[in-house]
């Protein structure tokens, strides 16, 4: 193959995006594949829990290169952060982006958009939805 | 001893209970988002103070103004970003604690010591207020207003980094003050009506605190997610009590009489008690690396001093701070005379307001040891909806005032100035002192001057007045020499500077 497959992950530094990135580096692994994990955020609080410290992001791109993937990380403050999910998977001509979903309250999803959802909906190719086990 | 228990009578009704309550939650959680101090908040709630009995509402102002102070050291230590000048050097130990790992023990220690020292200040208010009151009030006119000129000489030019912008400052919050017909000539007010009665100061304090901030965060609404640590209940072990007590107390000497100070400010204070625990300490190695008496220190220097600012606001009517300021506005506001006299008009008051502080300390204590984690939980809220929220309540606050749309272009157009001011690093302490004093001062020079018949030298003729001016007259000299020992200091801000313009 000319040019190696890529798979998007759409990460956030919780037990979700966590199931995300184990599920897509198994497959990357697997298929030789590029992973390209994005952790985006708004930047609009002051302090948002699903985007990883820097620190963090270094050790996981660190662990995953050790296991001997391609790896691309996105860390970014951005507009949209499904937009910049499906930019990506444009971008690296994606094969799959996998992204973690989580079971949310009817009040939940009334009051806020659903990332998962909008990557689903909008992405040109395949996306795969993870729960985390348990 | 009677008007304090009488004090305590008003403070712990069910109803004044339940505004101390809730002023101390409001104070914190407005405390820890970096931003919304005590002072915007309580600009907010001005119009409140329309519909609430007057002890009610000072009280609750008071539960702010303290929890504003316990909230502030919340965001130093978590996440390096002091929401006040007054938890910067918090932050310096603080967080590198939390980095190690010890962010429970920096928060136990913040909040027992802010609680000591509170409290130990809240006793000394108690003694020197009356008695300092009691010397100003044998004062005349030409004392008077010597005091006021070094208040506002103290605020503008001893605190803050640049003396330049901060009369800049001073003399825009003097001409804002000048504008009206209260002298019986119309005086900037360009030929409009509606300028006759003056700005209210509402909207003034409004404008700069609420909407200049709120116009500064949309200008730089998107950032990247400062990095916090995560913290469990604050807890401290034996070694830590025995570590932090000393400090504590010595914070509380060094933060109450600057507070009590006309020239009052927490930096001084914080800054001086971080150096002598630097010093006194059995552990210089871990300083710069997380040593508990440097946040122990600190932290009761700055509640003492805010304890010690209530000194001047209540016995001469002089605010130190923006919140004691806008508390000074909502006295006025309930057509208290301010000054010398107030203890003695309304001993109710001024002692339930006294006896309250003490009722705050405790609740805080009680409350922000368990809520620490939640607290912090806080700053995930986005800030578009916090500060559509805000925008919200200064509009309707100012409207409130006058019930006249004059008044809510007046916002906007000072809303800007206050944008504007944070562009260039202008601090919004001098003008707002100035808005206030402004008149007050006005009025003590045409008193003085009409019992002299126009006799200049009158306000040099007590020796209260002379010796202020002396102090005043060091100041200067001392700010000069101070001046001339480091001439080559780099004119262009620092990246330092700029990091500073950028998180008020």
């Amino acid at each position: 193959m000319s040019h190696p497959a890529s798979i998007v992950v759409a990460y956030s530094a919780d037990r979700y995006g966590e199931a995300a990135l184990e599920h897509a580096a198994g497959l990357a692994r697997k298929d030789g594949a590029r992973l390209v994990v994005v952790n985006a955020t708004l930047g609009s609080s002051l302090v948002d829990a699903r985007f990883a410290h820097d620190a963090d992001i270094a050790a996981l791109r660190d662990r995953l290169v050790a296991d001997g993937l391609e790896v691309v990380v996105r860390h970014d403050v951005v507009n949209d952060v499904a937009d910049a999910v499906i930019a990506a998977a444009d971008q690296e001509q994606a094969t799959l982006i996998v992204v973690g979903i989580r079971h949310r309250t009817p009040v939940g999803k009334l009051l806020l958009g659903s990332v998962a959802q909008r990557i689903i909906l909008e992405a040109q190719c395949p996306v795969l939805a993870v729960k985390p086990a348990g | 001893m009677d008007l304090l228990l009488d004090g305590f009578q008003t403070a712990l009704t069910p109803e004044n209970l339940l505004f101390a309550a809730l002023g101390v939650l409001l104070g914190t959680a407005v405390g820890v988002l970096p931003g919304i101090g005590p002072a915007m908040t309580l600009a907010l709630l001005l119009p409140v103070t329309y519909s609430v009995g007057a002890d009610s509402a000072i009280i609750m102002f008071a539960g702010i103004y303290y929890g504003g102070m316990y909230g502030g050291s919340t965001t130093s230590i978590l996440l390096n970003t002091p929401g006040e000048s007054s938890s910067v050097i918090t932050a310096i130990e603080g967080n590198k604690m939390a980095k190690a790992g010890r962010a429970a023990q920096a928060l136990a220690t913040a909040a027992i010591g802010s609680f000591v020292a509170g409290s130990i200040a809240t006793v000394l208010l108690w003694i020197v207020t009356p008695q300092v009151a009691d010397i100003v009030v044998t004062l005349g006119s030409p004392s008077y207003f010597a005091l006021m000129m070094l208040a506002l000489f103290a605020v503008t030019a001893v605190l803050g980094a640049s003396k330049l912008r901060g009369f800049i400052a001073l003399f825009l919050g003097l001409a804002i003050g000048l504008v009206g017909t209260s002298t019986g000539q119309a005086r900037l007010t360009f030929g409009e009506p509606l300028l006759a009665d003056g700005i209210d100061i509402v909207v003034v304090a409004v404008a700069l605190f609420a909407i200049g901030e709120a116009l500064w965060v949309a200008a730089h609404l998107r950032r990247k997610p400062l990095e916090i640590i995560p913290v469990g209940q604050p807890w401290m072990s034996k070694e830590d009590w025995g570590r932090s007590w000393k400090p504590w107390l010595r914070g509380t000497a060094f933060g109450f009489p600057f507070g009590a100070l006309p020239a009052g400010g927490a930096e001084l204070p914080t800054f001086l008690s971080y150096a002598t625990e630097k010093r006194l300490t059995k552990h210089p190695e871990e300083f710069g690396k997380g040593a508990i008496e440097g946040v122990a220190g600190p932290e009761a220097a700055n509640n003492a001093s805010a304890a010690g600012t209530l000194v001047p606001l209540l016995a001469l009517g002089l605010p130190t701070t923006a919140t004691a300021a806008i508390m000074l506005v909502a006295l006025q506001g309930y057509g208290f005379q301010t000054g010398p006299t107030l203890m003695d008009d309304h001993p109710d008051l001024v002692w339930g307001l006294l006896a309250s502080l003490f009722v705050a300390n405790a609740l805080l204590l009680v409350l922000n040891l368990p809520m620490a984690p939640l607290w912090a939980r806080l700053l995930r809220i986005p800030r578009p909806y916090l500060y559509a929220g805000i925008l919200f309540f200064a509009s309707l606050g100012a409207y409130s005032v006058n019930f006249q749309a004059f008044d809510l272009a007046l916002l906007l157009v000072l809303g800007i100035l206050g944008f504007f001011m944070r562009r260039f690093g202008i601090p919004v302490l001098p003008l707002i002192i100035g808005v206030i004093l402004g008149p007050k001062l006005e009025e003590q020079l045409t008193t003085a001057l009409k019992i002299s018949q126009g006799d200049v030298s009158t306000l040099w003729s007590e020796p209260v007045a002379v010796v202020v001016y002396a102090v005043m007259a060091l100041l200067l000299v001392a700010m000069a020499v101070a001046g001339l020992r480091r001439p080559a200091e780099p004119p262009a801000p620092s990246p330092q500077d700029e990091k500073e313009l950028i998180e008020r």
